[in-house]
């Protein structure tokens, strides 16, 4: 251990999507000695495939406030979310919008020159009203907008990035403090040891988990599952979000803004399905409500195509000038993959994974907590926001448009407690050598060598596992089942073999630590899934069909040791309003 | 389909080569596809880059068959066989296909890509009409791929010196955003004979981009500026 390099910062932020760059710019902006650590070049994060927009009561379109945004949060969460986090994501919601418009977002514009937005689903006027336009938007490229300015913001705050470097896993001490990690050069292959006073998870979501999904090749939640070996539970593991409109047997994500602006579905019949579903908003129904909807006109025999296996979405109602204005990413998308235009024939859709809800139980400053007796504590110095965080404001169902500001109401959040934290800790706490000996091992044990199973064909089983046997709707014995064989899938991993046992680049051995976080959540999803017996937002079970408010209006927690869970009640408690209590949930 | 993919291992010694390969495409394969297929089945060392798989995250542009483009959103059944992969060209090799593009960041970084306003800043957003916003089309969307520069016959010969057509469109990007008040000093640091004057207009970048973007554009307005402004 002597002979690693180390390195010592005021802060590490872990992932540099928009989390993590929205973080390290607070803290960089402060003058912290901030270190941004990723295993891609930032702009290669997967925030940059968001496409719709972001959320703010900004009021350009349609009347709006921030009351209604919360309260169209909450209900999309299906109560699940904590309100105190909810509102103070909404209420921060214009401002922070603002302040990326100013650092440089290329917003699209309406006519006055102020910024355009789109409605989106879950989305209403005057608590469960008519359809607001919330969503502000840079055409179709949001996610685009948004990381590249981040990233172009904190090049000229001069934050420190390790770009391509891999974490392996946090270095904690007896008394369970953080104290940085131990993390990976891919180009070099050298390994390096980053002390920190405070550490910054912000890793993105774990898609990869299934098959088909909307994400990337790198999402594969590596922060949880270090949390989760740190010691920590995961929060609500069991829900998470299929989006509607995925390209059918392919996965890519035909945004919510195609029926934002006007886009609708038709099933084999012709019908326009929406309207039995959700009365009201129709297509516009929260992503749950719609991706359930689709696997049931499908189940029924309700498909389009020859296999009858999809739905259609269809735009080309729309016209050139709005395709060519407000969707030319998916137009262009489309037009890769399907080879065909947009602007003539329907989209063929399916729900598709998508978002992880769950993840590592924070407060509203991005503080990571976990139980204590009847309340919580804190662990000093550590903290998750993003797509790995659960705060949590997105509940059993996150709305379209809102992951997008989670990252940067709490990135900032947790940049600026941070910079208070470091005022009261002055010095780094001393790493004692067995903290780092945990980490050497998980990557050691690759250098392993003789014959064995191949990582690739397990990543595989375990999507296809976890497809089948966890997706939109969910049921004991499938579940049951699906756990026996994940858990099979992680003993044979134990023994999988690398034939690339090079230094220099080598993504074999990347994508192998890889699958042994994506394996760890998999259980974690399965037994949290297993754990709930009612169904609520993303969850459905269909053993237990109903929500269950008197039993299970709380979060689960997910504990790597002995595999068990344990529940803490949902904050219903907003700062400074009224509670929005639990009801009926109809679109 | 038959394949040959530069291989470059820098712990073995030896020297770079071109390496057969052969696979059975899926129907509507892309690249990126088959390169994943071959490291899983067949050689578990083939390295790249790669991640969103959609044309977004800009890692996996390569030579193929002599043109720069993206793996993920090249259909292999367009491609004359056998398929030859390399590494972009004029970049230092890291591994295989995997290049360092370290002097390709840093001519970004060189342009100032940041938004500079002065003044105070307004409690709402900034105005901008539709019009003005419709200039920033092609030119924000840049995935960073270096598919442009790197087919750039001038950054070949003054890769330290001419900042390359990304780093230009992302010049031109913010000097004529209508919120940018830094276009004086943009365009003086762009003076002299190599940072933008090295451009001899060969369009070479604005054939490869797999975005459909037009460096070459960018660089022959941003020329304009220059000229207008010396008036
Ligand atoms: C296709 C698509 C479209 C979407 N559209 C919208 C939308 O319109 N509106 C909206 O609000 N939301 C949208 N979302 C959701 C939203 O984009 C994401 O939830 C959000 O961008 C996540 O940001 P993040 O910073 O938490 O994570 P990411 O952007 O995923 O970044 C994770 C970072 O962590 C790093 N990292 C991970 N593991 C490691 C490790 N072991 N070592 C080092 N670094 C690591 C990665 O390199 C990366 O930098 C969309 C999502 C998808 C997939
Ligand atoms: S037009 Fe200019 S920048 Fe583009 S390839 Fe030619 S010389 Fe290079
Ligand atoms: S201009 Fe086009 S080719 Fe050049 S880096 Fe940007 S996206 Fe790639
Ligand atoms: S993998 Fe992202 S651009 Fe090709």
């Amino acid at each position: 251990m002597s002979g690693l390099e180390r390195r010592r910062f005021d802060a590490l932020v872990i992932g540099a999507g928009g989390a993590g760059l929205r973080a390290a710019l607070s803290l960089a902006r402060a003058d912290a000695h901030v270190a941004v650590v990723s295993k891609v070049f930032p702009t290669r994060s997967h925030t940059v495939a968001a496409q719709g927009g972001i959320n703010a009561a900004l009021a350009n379109v349609t009347a709006d406030n921030w009351h209604w945004h919360m309260y169209d949060t909450v209900k999309g969460s299906d109560f699940l979310g904590d309100q105190d986090a909810i509102e103070y994501m909404c209420r921060a919601a214009a401002h922070l919008v603002v302040e990326l418009e100013h650092a440089g977002i290329p917003f699209s514009r309406l006519p006055d020159g102020r910024i355009y937005q789109r409605p989106f689903g879950g989305q209403s006027q005057n608590f469960g009203g008519a359809q607001a336009a919330r969503t502000c938007a840079a055409a179709d490229r949001t996610g685009h907008a948004l990381l590249h300015t981040l990233y172009q913001q904190n090049l000229r705050a001069r934050t420190h990035f390790f770009d391509e470097y891999f974490a392996i896993d946090l270095l904690r001490d007896e008394q369970g403090y953080i104290l940085g990690a131990l993390v990976l050069e891919i180009e070099t292959g050298e390994l390096l040891v980053i002390e920190a006073k405070s550490t910054l998870i912000a890793t993105g979501g774990a898609g990869q988990l299934f098959r088909t999904n909307t994400n990337a090749h790198i999402n594969t939640g590596d922060g949880l599952a270090m949390v989760l070996r740190a010691g920590i539970p995961l929060e609500d593991m069991e829900f998470f979000q299929f989006h509607p409109t995925g390209i059918a047997g392919k996965g890519m994500l035909i945004s919510e803004g195609v029926r934002g602006e006007g886009g609708y579905l038709v099933n084999g019949a012709g019908e326009r399905f929406m309207e039995r579903y959700a009365p009201k908003a129709h297509d516009l129904a929260s992503r749950d409500v719609v991706s359930r909807a689709i696997y049931q006109e499908v189940a029924e025999g309700r498909g389009c195509g020859a296999q009858r296996d999809h739905v259609l979405l269809k735009l080309e109602h729309l016209g050139e000038e709005v395709i060519a204005k407000r969707l030319p990413g998916i137009r262009e998308m489309v037009q890769t993959f399907l080879h065909v235009d947009p602007l003539h024939h329907p989209i063929p859709v399916y729900p598709t994974a998508h978002y992880t809800m769950g993840g590592i139980p924070t407060n509203r400053h991005g503080q990571v907590v976990v139980p204590l007796g009847a309340g919580e504590e804190t662990i000093p110095g550590l903290y998750a926001i993003g797509e790995c965080a659960c705060v949590s404001v997105h509940g059993a169902n996150r709305l379209g448009g809102n992951s997008l500001l989670d990252i940067v109401v709490f990135g900032r959040a947790a940049g600026n407690h941070i910079i208070e934290f470091l005022k009261e800790q002055r010095t780094h706490r001393p790493l004692p050598p067995e903290s780092l000996e945990r980490a050497l091992e998980r990557l050691q044990r690759w250098d392993r060598r003789g014959e064995g199973e191949s990582v690739d064909g397990l990543r595989r089983a375990l999507q296809e596992t976890m497809e089948r046997h966890c997706g939109v709707f969910r049921s004991e014995a499938v579940l049951l089942e699906g756990l026996s064989k994940v858990r099979e899938i992680r003993d044979r991993l134990a023994h999988a073999i690398l034939k690339d046992h090079s230094r220099i680049f080598n993504t074999a051995r990347i994508e192998a630590l890889e699958l042994e976080n994506l394996v760890e959540l998999g259980i974690a999803t399965l037994v949290s899934a297993l754990g709930r017996t009612e169904s609520r937002g993303a969850h459905s079970r269909i053993d237990y069909p109903e929500r269950d408010d008197r039993h299970w209006l709380k979060h689960s927690l997910y504990y790597l040791e002995g595999e068990r869970l344990e529940f803490k009640p949902v904050r219903l408690k907003p700062i400074s309003v009224d509670t929005i209590p639990p009801a009926e949930r109809v679109y | 389909m038959r394949f040959l993919i530069y291989r470059y291992d820098p712990e073995s010694g030896a020297k770079p080569h071109m390496q057969p390969f052969e696979l059975e495409p899926s129907p509507g394969m892309m690249l990126r596809e088959a390169l994943l297929r071959l490291k899983a089945e067949q050689d578990e060392g083939l390295t790249f880059r790669h991640s969103c798989g959609e044309g977004v995250c800009g890692s996996d542009a390569l030579n193929i068959n002599g043109t720069n483009g993206l793996a993920c959103i090249t259909p292999v059944a367009t491609l004359r066989q056998p398929v030859e992969v390399r590494p972009l060209p004029g970049l230092p090799v890291i591994r295989d296909l995997v290049v360092d593009m370290t002097q390709f960041y840093g001519h970004y970084r060189a342009v100032k890509p940041w938004l500079q306003v002065e003044g105070p800043e307004p409690e709402v957003e900034y105005r901008q009409s539709p019009e003005e916003r419709d200039r920033l089309d092609g030119l924000y969307e840049c995935i960073l791929c270096g598919c442009c520069s790197t087919a750039c016959p001038s950054f070949w010969w003054n890769p330290d010196r001419f900042r390359g057509p990304a780093a230009l469109l992302q010049a031109y990007r913010f000097l004529i955003d209508s919120r940018d008040g830094a276009q004086e000093q943009r365009l003086a640091e762009l003076e002299g004979p190599y940072r933008l004057f090295r451009c001899h207009s060969i369009m070479n970048c604005t054939v490869v981009c797999p975005k459909g973007l037009n460096p070459a554009r960018a660089v022959g307005l941003i020329k304009r500026m220059m000229v207008e402004r010396q008036l």
